[in-house]
This record gives structure tokens, C-alpha cells and sequence, in this order.
């Protein structure tokens, strides 16, 4: 188990390093940082000292490989491509083309962004598999039929949608809860209501669907008809039985974006004003903040690969058939 | 007038598609084991309406992918060509496009929607409405003569669709009897018996609320502005017609594109396995690990950068936008080719255990051929079923990338554009709520079609519940 844990890991460091020199190479190859510089400067009127002063202020005025002028180590680490690159993989993400420290700031944004995923994440889980479970139990009924009508239909409209209308109804009509912004401590509570609340509703479609598929499948299982002819119980079977065998293939979709949730929504974020690493990333991306945006997809990469592992791990713990070498 | 046809990149790409789907279509026609599944969509009544509707949006998107330029009245005798590109959805909505006001106004008003100031006869200044300048202008009284209007034009339009359907009707009843060897009377009440091999039923009630929606508007189009007008005084109904081609483009461009890299790679990494399934999985996994949105907007600022660098490279807007549209469905299509490629190589790695693959390989069958030939073939309904599917959430990811800035050029109309353009509209105090209805509805009706479709299209093709008999 530990062996192969270890190997996953470092399976793992592989693909950060084919991260880094993926996102390296569209950053730094597709256009020089001359270009970078005049399309943030203005890209007409811009002046070649006006180009360098910016360079050399972010530290892309270094060489990208090699930095012949030096000597010794300081050839290799006094370069753009260790400086922007490999500093990554110590979680030194530099500063900002703004000038901002981006470590400081991800630090600072996580735990908005938490506070509305964590919460959301779980409820949603919850509800996504009672409805399920309800369709199934119902299975071959309207309130199967219908609740796959409602699945389809809720699937097909824009998260755009949910936000904008559960700010305009929840907001503005009923005056429920502020439409947007954030504050620390229980505070947060009331304005991480409907952000969570339309995080579930935008998801219920296309994830009850899914779920109801799956258990569908496991229903169609030898171990559910002989159950059944033991004379359990249509509700014993369904939960005791399917619900457990069905986790399989639950977990291989959720527990892979639990370290993602770190990463916030980003629409959520930017329309209710919650100061998340969500709406950090929008901002970024607005402000064409090129040294956000690389901090941020290794980040996801790093968490997205942290999930994979968990993927595994916990499959042997759902699943005793599952024993790794 | 003479006009000058002009193809852009993503309207050759269009009609290349296009003629692909129709030779497709043939040569299926004539191999009964390849036109199986689709006889088994054609029987699935949700899959033939959302068809129905599909159908619609697909001939506003054709019609928008001809382009144009119009020549323009030259003294010297040397033609001269309007520097505005058209199409011919342009041409058809004339009316609209040509009738802009000055700002908001309201579905079928005749007034602004803000109040303006205006110097009357007499010379003193008031605030008051003002009239559209198209909108209800054929008005003589536009307090008591709208609403009349409004009903006696909408009710000729609904007359006409109406009329419209019921020839349709009776010519598909004329059609399935000559099919059937029936009479045209046993052909209509099977018909509407649900009892015909292709569900006819479901394609007219769907042809008849399509019918019933658009005649009425179609109707009122050219006098009234339907859905409104937005803040610099553009139809609503335009845009939301224009938005249409921008969606099927993105819907079905992408996945075209992941195509090729799920298809070559999936087969290679399923048959050879080895270093070269290690390889394939090492790629997707890296590319799957970056979060999509992220890497789309890296890709996107990317080009972003370059398109603001390389001004010489794209002379018109209409160049600028059309590259940036399909840059974005090149885009889309590498960050989302992973999870085709991983069924693809879950499919291959079964069926190279199977007999005929092996008896292939004893024969002394080469690798290349028994990909192209055995694999390949029995891989084309997951495929199929995946290029459906994808569809219609990269049309709704179309209007999120569009929101965030990574999407579509500014200048092109989108769901996205349209949106982003009208989220503010909600504050406004009368609210504005017309340009996002519109996106919601169309967006909706595109959307709801592409996922029933798609599900029949996923039912019929899944050899799993094919046999079984059952939807899942």
C-alpha cells in the first residue's frame, strides 16, 4: 500500500513537471515576454524602455534557460524558466505582475472560497443522492419519469441562470439575503447562504441523473435479484446493498474534486463578490495577470493530482476486493 | 445588385461539416447494420421532436454561415465592396437589424424605455418617452391602436403557421402512405397512433409549437420589436437569432476537433499497450490535470497577446473575431478530448482480446489494419454517443467562458455576449429583463433539444441497452 502510494506520488511529480513545462512553453513560447509586456503597457504607443522597465521589474528581463553572464549555479537559477517555473514545485509563487505576493494572497483567499464550497459540496452530495435514490426506488414510475424530465431540464439551463435568478428572487424580490458580498465570522453566514443554495440547485440535474444511473446498474446486478429472493426488504436492498456496492463508482467522480474545492467557484465567486481564489482567478484572467494565472493552474494540478491519490486510497477502503501491489 | 460571396474559415469548416454529414448519411443509407440505431432513434418520440427543434436552429445557423459583401454604388465603374460582411440570415432579418433605436425599449413597445428630453413646436422642453423610430412607427395612435395591432397581426401570423403545419401534416401523411401501401386515411390515424416506424407524431406536435411560436413573431417582426431592444438600441430578437450560429459552431466544431487526438490515440493506447499506452495515459492525465477553465484561459490570454501583436495578420473584425471563434474551438476541443480517449482505450483493450482480433493477428493482418478496419469500426458508437453529448455543454461553456472574458470575440454575438451585456440590467430600477429572457429561452430551447436528442442518440447507440430494452 505504501509502495504503491509512493509510486502514485511520484507518477504524480511527472505529470506536475509536464504541467509546468506545458504552461511554460504557452506562456513564454506562443508570445515572448516583449509581447506580454506592450499588450499590457497599450500595445501601440509603448516605448522599448517602457518595455524593459516592466521586464526587468517582474524579472522577465533573465534569460530563458541559460544565463550565460553568470557564473556557477546562478547560470541555471538567475533565468526566467526557474524563477517563474521550477519555484513552483516549492509553492514560491513570486509576485503578481501587479506587484502583489501571490502566495500572501492565495493564503488569504482560501478560506472564503472553502466556505462556500465545503458547505456546498456536502449538501449537494447529500441531496444529489437522496433524489437518486428516490428516482430509483421509483424506478419504471412518474416520479421516476418526471424526475428525470426535471433532470433534463434543470441540466439544460446556464449556471449563468441559477445565479442571476437566485440573486434577482432571493435578493432583490424577497430581500432575503445581501445579493452580494462577504464579511468574516458568523457574518459570512448570510452571504454564503445562496451561494451555496444555487451551487446545489445548478448541480442537482446533471449529478441526481448520474447517480441514478449508476445505481440502475447496480440494480441490474446478480447480487441485488439474490438479496431479493432472500426476501429483503425493496428498502433494505436499495440501501443497504446498492447504496454501498453503488460507492464505487460515486467516489471515482467526487472525492477527485474535494482538494479542487480549494480552488473556489469561479462565477459563483465573481457574482456574489466573495473574495475567493475564485474570483482572484476572474480577476487575474480580466487584468491578463499572467503570473496569477500560471500560479493558479499548477496549483489545480497539484490538487487535482492530490484527488487522484485519494481516488485510490479510498477505494480500498469502500472496497475489500481492492488491494493494490 | 451583385454581391460577393465570402467564405470565412468557420463557414468553410461549416459546410465542409456540412457534406461530411450528408455523404455520411448516405453511406449509411445503403448498410442496413449502420442505419439500425438511427431507425431506433427515429422510433423514440423526445428524440424526433428535440430533432424537430434542432432542425430549426441548425437552418438559422446555415443560413448564417453564407457570407457576403454587397457592392456599393461606384462612380468610376470599378466595383466597389461594402466593407460590411453579411450573411444571409442578415438579409432575411432586415427589418430587424436594420430598425436600431436609440436605447431600451420594451418587448412590442412604442416608446423608449428612458425618458428623454425633447424640445417641443412650441419651444419648451419636456420629459417624455419618446417614440421608437421603428417600433409601432406604422402607429397613427400608439396609446389605443397598439394592442389591436398587435393581436390582428399576431393572429394572421398564427393562421398562417397554421396553415403551414397543416400542409406539412398532410404531406407526411401522403408520404407515409406511399411508404406503407396504405391509404392516406390508414396513414393519418397511424400517425397519430404513435404507430408509424419514424414517430411522426412527435415531429408535428413539435413543427406545430415551433410553428405556433414563430409565426405570431414572424408576424410581428417586421413592425414591432419582439423581444425589445438592448442598451444601444439593437433587436433582441436579432441577437438571439444571430447567438445561434455562434452556439452550433462551438457545439459542434470542438468536439470535431477532439476527435482525431481521442480517436488515434484511445485506438493506439488500447492495442499496442506498453510504453505507448503509458505515454497516451501520461498525456491525458497531465492535460486532464490542469483545471479546464484555467488552461482555456491561459490559452486564450495567450492568443489574446498574439492577435494584439500581430494586427497585420487578421484586417477585419469580422477575420479578428471568425479566427478568434475557432481558435476557441481549437482550444476547447484539446482540453476536452481526455475523457472520450479514456473510454476509447477502455473499449479497445476489451475488444483486442475478442476472436476476430486475434484471428486478424494469426492471419498476419498488420496493426494499422486491424485498427483501421476491426477496432475502429466497433469503437464509432461510443464515439457517436460522445459527440452528442458534448454538445450541449460546450454550448453552455461557451456562455461561461464568454462571462469570464475567455470566450468569443466582444465584437461577435453569443449567448455569452448577450448575457454578460445584460447581467447589469437585473439592478436597473424598472428592471430590464427582456435581453436575458431571450438568451434564457433560446439558450434553453437549443440546449433541451441537444440533451433529449442526445439521449436518444445515446440509447439507440448503446449496444448494453440496446438489447436490453430499456432507457437508463
Amino acid at each position: 500500500m505504501t509502495a504503491y502510494i509512493v509510486r502514485r506520488l511520484i507518477y504524480g511529480l511527472f505529470v506536475l513537471v509536464g504541467v509546468n513545462v506545458l504552461t511554460f512553453a504557452l506562456f513564454f513560447f506562443v508570445n515572448s515576454p516583449d509581447d506580454m509586456a506592450r499588450a499590457q503597457l497599450g500595445a501601440k504607443r509603448v516605448t522599448a524602455e517602457a518595455v524593459d522597465k516592466w521586464k526587468r521589474e517582474r524579472g522577465y528581463d533573465k534569460p530563458l534557460f541559460l544565463n550565460e553572464k553568470m557564473s556557477g549555479i546562478e547560470r541555471v537559477t538567475e533565468t526566467v524558466f526557474f524563477d517563474k517555473s521550477l519555484r513552483l514545485f516549492a509553492f514560491q509563487f513570486g509576485a503578481s505582475d501587479q506587484g502583489r505576493n501571490i502566495g500572501y494572497d492565495i493564503r488569504a483567499r482560501m478560506w472564503p472560497s472553502l466556505a462556500v464550497q465545503v458547505p456546498a459540496f456536502v449538501i449537494g452530495l447529500a441531496v444529489y443522492i437522496s433524489f437518486a435514490l428516490l428516482m430509483a426506488f421509483f424506478r419504471a414510475t412518474y416520479v421516476d419519469f418526471w424526475g428525470v424530465v426535471l433532470c433534463v431540464l434543470m441540466m439544460s439551463v446556464s449556471t449563468l441562470f441559477y445565479i442571476i435568478g437566485g440573486q434577482y428572487v432571493f435578493g432583490k424580490l424577497w430581500s432575503l439575503v445581501p445579493i452580494s458580498g462577504y464579511d468574516g465570522g458568523f457574518e459570512a453566514v448570510k452571504f454564503l447562504a445562496l451561494p451555496v443554495l444555487i451551487g446545489v440547485i445548478a448541480g442537482i440535474g446533471g449529478s441526481a441523473r448520474w447517480y441514478r444511473t449508476i445505481f440502475l446498474e447496480e440494480m441490474g446486478k446478480d447480487y441485488v435479484r439474490t438479496a431479493r429472493a432472500k426476501g429483503l426488504s425493496e428498502p433494505r436492498v436499495l440501501f443497504r446493498h446498492v447504496l454501498q456496492n453503488a460507492m464505487i463508482p460515486i467516489l471515482t467522480g467526487v472525492v477527485v474534486v474535494i482538494p479542487l474545492l480549494f480552488m473556489g467557484a469561479l462565477i459563483t465567486e465573481s457574482f456574489f463578490g466573495i473574495p475567493g481564489l475564485g474570483s482572484y482567478t476572474i480577476d487575474a484572467i480580466s487584468q491578463q495577470d499572467f503570473a496569477i494565472v500560471r500560479a493558479m493552474v499548477f496549483l489545480g494540478s497539484v490538487l487535482y493530482i492530490i484527488g487522484l491519490i485519494l481516488t485510490d486510497i479510498s477505494y480500498t477502503l469502500v472496497d475489500p476486493r481492492v488491494r493494490f501491489s | 445588385m451583385p454581391v460577393r460571396i465570402e467564405l470565412l474559415w468557420s463557414d468553410l469548416l461549416v459546410w465542409l461539416l456540412v457534406a461530411g454529414l450528408v455523404g455520411l448519411a448516405l453511406y449509411t443509407r445503403k448498410r442496413p447494420h449502420l442505419s439500425a440505431p438511427w431507425i431506433r432513434v427515429g422510433a423514440s418520440a423526445s428524440g424526433m421532436a428535440a430533432a424537430t427543434v434542432l432542425s430549426f436552429f441548425v437552418l438559422v445557423g446555415l443560413l448564417d454561415s453564407v457570407h457576403y459583401r454587397s457592392a456599393l454604388p461606384s462612380p468610376g465603374g470599378k466595383p466597389a465592396w461594402s466593407t460590411e460582411l453579411r450573411s444571409l440570415l442578415d438579409r432575411v432579418l432586415d427589418p430587424l437589424r436594420a430598425g436600431r433605436e436609440k436605447t431600451y425599449s420594451a418587448p412590442l413597445a412604442t416608446h423608449l424605455f428612458a425618458k428623454e428630453t425633447v424640445v417641443l413646436p412650441d419651444g419648451r422642453e419636456e420629459r417624455v418617452f419618446p417614440r421608437l423610430r421603428h417600433g409601432g412607427a406604422h402607429l397613427a395612435d400608439p396609446e389605443a391602436g397598439r394592442w389591436p395591432d398587435v393581436a390582428t397581426k399576431a393572429f394572421r401570423g398564427l393562421a398562417l403557421a397554421l396553415l403551414l403545419w397543416f400542409a406539412a401534416a398532410i404531406g407526411v401523411a401522403a408520404m407515409t402512405a406511399r411508404s406503407l401501401g396504405t391509404g392516406i386515411e390508414a396513414a393519418w390515424r397511424g400517425i397519430w397512433g404513435g404507430r408509424t416506424p419514424l414517430q411522426w407524431r412527435a415531429v408535428l406536435c413539435a413543427l406545430a409549437a415551433v410553428l405556433v411560436i414563430a409565426g405570431p413573431v414572424a408576424a410581428l417582426a417586421p413592425y414591432y420589436h419582439v423581444l425589445g431592444t438592448d442598451k444601444v438600441g439593437q433587436d433582441v430578437l436579432y441577437q438571439a437569432l444571430k447567438s445561434v450560429r455562434t452556439g452550433l459552431i462551438i457545439g459542434t466544431l470542438a468536439t470535431l476537433v477532439t476527435l482525431p487526438f481521442a480517436l488515434v490515440l484511445g485506438v493506439m493506447a488500447g492495442y499496442f499497450r506498453g510504453w505507448v499506452d503509458d505515454l497516451v495515459q501520461y498525456l491525458y492525465t497531465t492535460l486532464s490535470s490542469i483545471p479546464g477553465v484555467l488552461l482555456i484561459a491561459a490559452a486564450v490570454l495567450m492568443m489574446q497577446v498574439y492577435v494584439e501583436n500581430h494586427p497585420e495578420l487578421f484586417p477585419s473584425t469580422e477575420i479578428r473575431a471568425d479566427v478568434r471563434l475557432l481558435a476557441l474551438c481549437v482550444i476547447l476541443g484539446i482540453t476536452s478530448w481526455t475523457g472520450l480517449c479514456r473510454l476509447l482505450r477502455g473499449e479497445v483493450l476489451k475488444l483486442r482480446e475478442l476472436e476476430y482480433v486475434q484471428a486478424a493477428q494469426a492471419f498476419g493482418v498488420s496493426n494499422w489494419r486491424i485498427m483501421m478496419r476491426h477496432l475502429t469500426p466497433n469503437v464509432m458508437h461510443i464515439v457517436m454517443i460522445a459527440l452528442v453529448m458534448d454538445f450541449s455543454g460546450l454550448v453552455l461553456a461557451e456562455a461561461v467562458l464568454s462571462y469570464i472574458g475567455v470566450g468569443v470575440d466582444p465584437s461577435m454575438i453569443s449567448f455569452g455576449t448577450m448575457i454578460n451585456g445584460a447581467r447589469l440590467e437585473m439592478a436597473r430600477e424598472p428592471m430590464v429583463w427582456w435581453s436575458l429572457a431571450a438568451a434564457f429561452v433560446f439558450m434553453l430551447a437549443l440546449v433541451l433539444a441537444a440533451n433529449l436528442f442526445a439521449d436518444a442518440v445515446r440509447d439507440a447507440f448503446d449496444p448494453r441497452l440496446a438489447i436490453a430494452g430499456g432507457r437508463a
